[in-house]
């Protein structure tokens, strides 16, 4: 809500009023407190990889087509309701009746028909060129797993998992680098979107699908889950770092190594692997091995958590532990029923694990 | 106006409608247990108005809670129970009813016929259909799941698999979804029977199929249509309820299952269903544009032809729903032509809409201004249909705010437009009153803004990236503003549609006496009294051409001499 809405006036202004005094109707904001806003808008039309511009042109293509029918079609139909409306209301003659002509009915559909045609084959060569592209050997493999409602990144070359903060490294005209992704689902079908990137693709339980892209733009990229997978979909958001080819690599070496052991948070992590928390999550070089949540391996190398729900901060993580509907309502992580002191020690430990 | 010394005239009875009511419980009775295809129709639309105001009191509710980011007026989960719900009584509960209110009503009246083919089997589906809606919205109070007190559905009224097995789906609300759908699919079957029945068997005496009012031919291929497309609905749902209970697995990830066989399915139904719901509106577009710019409709058999055409093609186009499913190349691009094969005979309908109105005298009576705001609305959802079935495109559009603004803009703009025109069109004839001209034009502008100022505006979140079946979304996104003019569209229409209602009510009781024939029309229904005897006609028309009644008023030019 940008502040130029509050300084208009009049209905607008009532009605916005009247809206926002509904909206505020609750007690408690979903998502925790203190969160940044990230301005970014993932637009179709702001494309920064090979398929998402393969994509934009051709679109652009078919929208001047369809404009042009509009124009010609809607002009037509103004130009009749305004030329041969009534203008006498006591005229009661009945105009000559027309049943039809055949040239003029063969000619309207013989044109869409070839637009059809010029429509169809320009479809199938984007089409067949984005989805039956060969990946190169040099491909950076990542495996996309939709669960409810997080996203896990498992990197097989390299041998690591992460979680809803997917890397991929810079493609350039000299250094073209692909990202190739199998996508799978551990549950329910999800679709993974980042507009800026890729045209979604669905996440089927007992499939593997396959996606590609070659980002040309170094900087983080927004999506979200796109196909309604229960009660947090809408939380079930989706970062893409483009990074440098040497950012890359320190990221990738970096994950690679097992999580940090410092002393200083000895206690947080001795109740990690005691308790619940090591029976659903990963973190390498402890006992904990869990596969049902997210592996928290780099945990602190992540901005957000809750799959983006939430920004990693100290305090959200804590609000996290102690009751995750209060940051994402209906999300699979039970309350930990932990006392606040092992919270504190729990959390603390959990960010030392860049 | 019909002349009783006529052949055809004679079949108005010119006894003045009996004021023959009985009392409160025997009118109430009469209404329960008739098998009139007028009353039932009544019934069916009656029914329909009730659900459309039930679904769009959802639908204002799912405008508050999006109208900013981060809202809390609906939780997440009664807010996913809400879009289902809205989706769900929309399509099966408003839209079928609908249609088929408005065909039991005019088809055996059209087609100078005295009822429907099976009387009993009509009453029978009303009920059905009606039994469908009373166990979907019970589930509301009956559904006992783990999320709270009560749970309608919350699966999105497509419910996918596997989110709908028991594993993901806890409770009843998605056992009400599948059994009262189930339910009103056996209503649906039952009435499409009836009506292939009586367009065949029953035309009155001259009637050949090519003389039949197109209103009659596109319900018989809607029909044909529905015969087709429920039986997958009710196959999935039986093999759903089968997972559920029975130990099946045909959609049970977790055993070998196959979800996307749900989809497909689901959208070999849920593609020709949306073409059942848009071609009644075709259907009273091509009775009122004719009348209301006083010329025949152009180019009959053409539009006969592309009718049938769209019902078979339309067949053909499903997985347009599922481009992102992960199918291979080859199947996206049939599916791609399938599509857009499609929009030929539709395109050829809108093309014989404005030549019907060219070199016409168009009055603009509330009727035709709803149909004429229907042509313009419909050709733009058009296009936005040919843009999504490119398949690459759809990538990103599919399951984005520019799909819902699509089919909102058939659904909303060509569909419920056409239909608030068939209600002024023939209010007069179901119930001898016209509806308010004045009140008629402030509904009709003001849902007209209101509809654009909703969903046009949706189409913008879509291509800035907003996904649907989302009960929030993210600050900064560049989504928020565009969100809450769509609100205030929302708003905007309730009111038109509180007029309307309104509209109907008043006019009911203190509306301007119509008389058998108030807009000087051609086709049969015009040619009896209004509201017609329980008989329909005195004595069975006979017709020679395609517009018996103008026959009658232009004896030197009759259609008759011009028709092939």
């Amino acid at each position: 809500m940008s502040a130029e809405w509050l300084h208009r006036k009049g209905p607008r202004q009532a009605a916005y009023a009247l809206l926002l005094l509904l909206s505020q109707a609750g007690h408690a904001a979903w998502g925790a407190p203190t969160d940044t806003v990230v301005h970014q808008t993932p637009s179709i039309f702001n494309p920064h990889s090979g398929p998402a511009q393969m994509i934009d042109h051709l679109s652009l293509f078919v929208m001047q087509i369809t404009g042009a029918i509009f124009v010609v079609v809607a002009g037509l139909f103004v130009y009749v309701v305004v030329r041969y409306r009534q203008r006498d209301p006591n005229d009661d003659s009945e105009p000559p009746q027309i049943y039809g002509s055949t040239q003029i009915e063969l000619a309207w559909t013989v044109i869409p028909v070839l637009i059809v045609v010029v429509l169809f084959l320009t479809t199938a060569r984007i089409l067949f060129a984005i989805q039956d592209q060969k990946m190169p050997d040099s491909a950076v493999n990542v495996d996309v797993v939709g669960h409810q409602f997080w996203w896990e990144f498992h990197y097989p070359k390299y041998g690591f998992t992460t979680a809803n903060e997917l890397h991929v490294p810079l493609s350039t005209d000299q250094n073209p680098m692909t990202t190739s992704l199998n996508l799978l689902s551990a549950d329910v079908d999800h679709s993974f979107w980042v507009p800026a990137l890729f045209g979604k693709i669905d996440t089927m339980p007992n499939q593997v699908n396959h996606i590609w892209f070659t980002p040309d733009k170094a900087g983080m990229f927004v999506g979200q889950c796109a196909q309604f997978c229960g009660v947090e979909h809408a939380k079930m958001l989706l970062r893409v770092y483009v990074q440098t080819p040497e950012d890359y690599a320190a990221w990738v070496k970096n994950q690679q190594q097992p999580g940090v052991q410092d002393p200083a948070v000895a206690e947080g992590r001795q109740i990690f692997e005691s308790q619940a928390c090591a029976s659903c999550h990963v973190i390498r070089g402890t006992s904990a091995t869990g596969k049902f949540g997210p592996d928290l391996t780099h945990f602190a190398s992540r901005d957000t958590l809750a799959s983006g729900a939430a920004d990693n901060t100290l305090a959200n993580l804590k609000l996290w532990i102690q009751d995750p509907d209060y940051v994402k309502p209906g999300s699979l992580m039970p309350a930990m029923q932990l006392s606040n002191t092992q919270i504190d020690q729990v959390a603390a430990y959990l960010e030392t694990l860049k | 106006m019909a002349d009783s010394t006529l052949p055809i005239g004679s079949a108005i009875d010119l006894t003045p409608p009996g004021e023959v009511y009985g009392t409160w419980r025997e009118q109430l009775h009469s209404w329960v247990v008739t098998v009139d295809h007028k009353k039932l129709g009544i019934m069916y639309i009656a029914y329909a108005v009730f659900f459309l105001a039930v679904g769009g009191a959802e639908a204002i509710l799912l405008r508050i809670q999006l109208a900013v980011p981060h809202n809390n007026f609906l939780s997440p989960e009664v807010f996913n129970r809400i879009f289902t719900m809205h989706g769900t009584t929309m399509v099966f509960l408003m839209g079928m009813p609908l249609i088929i209110g408005f065909a039991n009503y005019l088809v055996p009246l059209m087609i100078g016929a005295r009822d429907m083919a099976f009387p009993r089997l009509n009453a029978f589906s009303f009920w059905m259909t009606a039994l469908g809606g009373l166990l979907m919205y019970y589930s509301f109070i009956g559904g006992v799941g783990l999320q709270g007190a009560g749970s309608a559905p919350d699966i999105t009224w497509w419910a996918y698999a596997p989110l709908s097995e028991r594993a993901f789906s806890r409770g009843h609300s998605t056992d009400y979804w599948a059994l009262s759908l189930i339910a009103s699919g056996f209503g649906t079957i039952g009435a499409a029977v009836n009506i292939i029945a009586t367009t065949i068997c029953m035309r009155c005496k001259g009637m050949t199929l090519m003389r039949m009012p197109l209103l009659a031919w596109l319900y018989l291929v809607v029909s044909g249509m529905i015969l087709v497309t429920i039986s997958p609905l009710t196959a999935a749902q039986i093999m759903l309820t089968v997972d559920r209970y029975l130990g099946g697995h045909f959609f049970d990830s977790q055993a070998g299952g196959m979800p996307v066989m749900w989809a497909h399915f689901f959208w070999i139904f849920g593609h020709p269903e949306v073409y059942v719901l848009v071609l009644p509106a075709f259907a009273i577009a091509n009775e009122v544009i004719p009348v209301f710019s006083r010329k025949a409709i152009f180019g009959y058999p053409a539009m006969v032809a592309a009718s049938v055409g769209i019902g078979f093609i339309s067949l053909s186009v499903w997985a347009h729903h599922m481009f992102t499913v992960g199918m291979t190349s080859a199947q996206n691009a049939f599916f791609v032509l399938s599509t857009e094969l499609v929009g030929v005979p539709t395109g050829i309908k809108i093309f014989n809409w404005i030549a019907t109105m060219w070199g016409g005298k168009i009055r603009f009576a509330t009727a035709m201004l709803f149909c004429v705001a229907f042509v313009i609305q419909f050709l733009f959802a058009g296009l936005t249909g040919i843009m999504l079935s490119i398949a690459p495109w759809n990538w990103q559009l599919h399951n984005s705010y520019f799909v819902i603004a699509h089919f909102h803009y058939v659904l909303v703009g060509a569909i419920v437009f056409c239909f608030f025109g068939g209600f002024y069109y023939w209010f007069p004839k179901m119930t001898g009153k016209l509806l308010d001209e004045r009140l008629g034009k402030w509904h009709f502008w003001l849902f007209l803004i209101g509809f654009h100022v909703c969903f046009d505006t949706m189409h913008i979140p879509g291509l800035l990236g907003m996904p649907r079946s989302i009960y929030t979304y993210e600050p900064g996104r560049g989504w928020d503003s565009w969100n809450m003019i769509v609100s205030i569209g929302g708003f905007i229409q309730g009111i038109a549609v509180i007029i309307f209602v309104y509209n109907m009510v008043y006019s009911l009781f203190k509306g301007q006496d119509a008389g058998p024939d108030p807009w000087d029309a051609w086709t049969l229904e015009w040619a009896t009294s209004s509201p017609p005897p329980e008989y329909n006609f005195a004595s069975e028309p006979v017709v020679a051409s395609r517009r018996p009644l103008w026959d009658l008023k232009h004896p030197e030019d009759p259609d008759s001499r011009y028709e092939e």
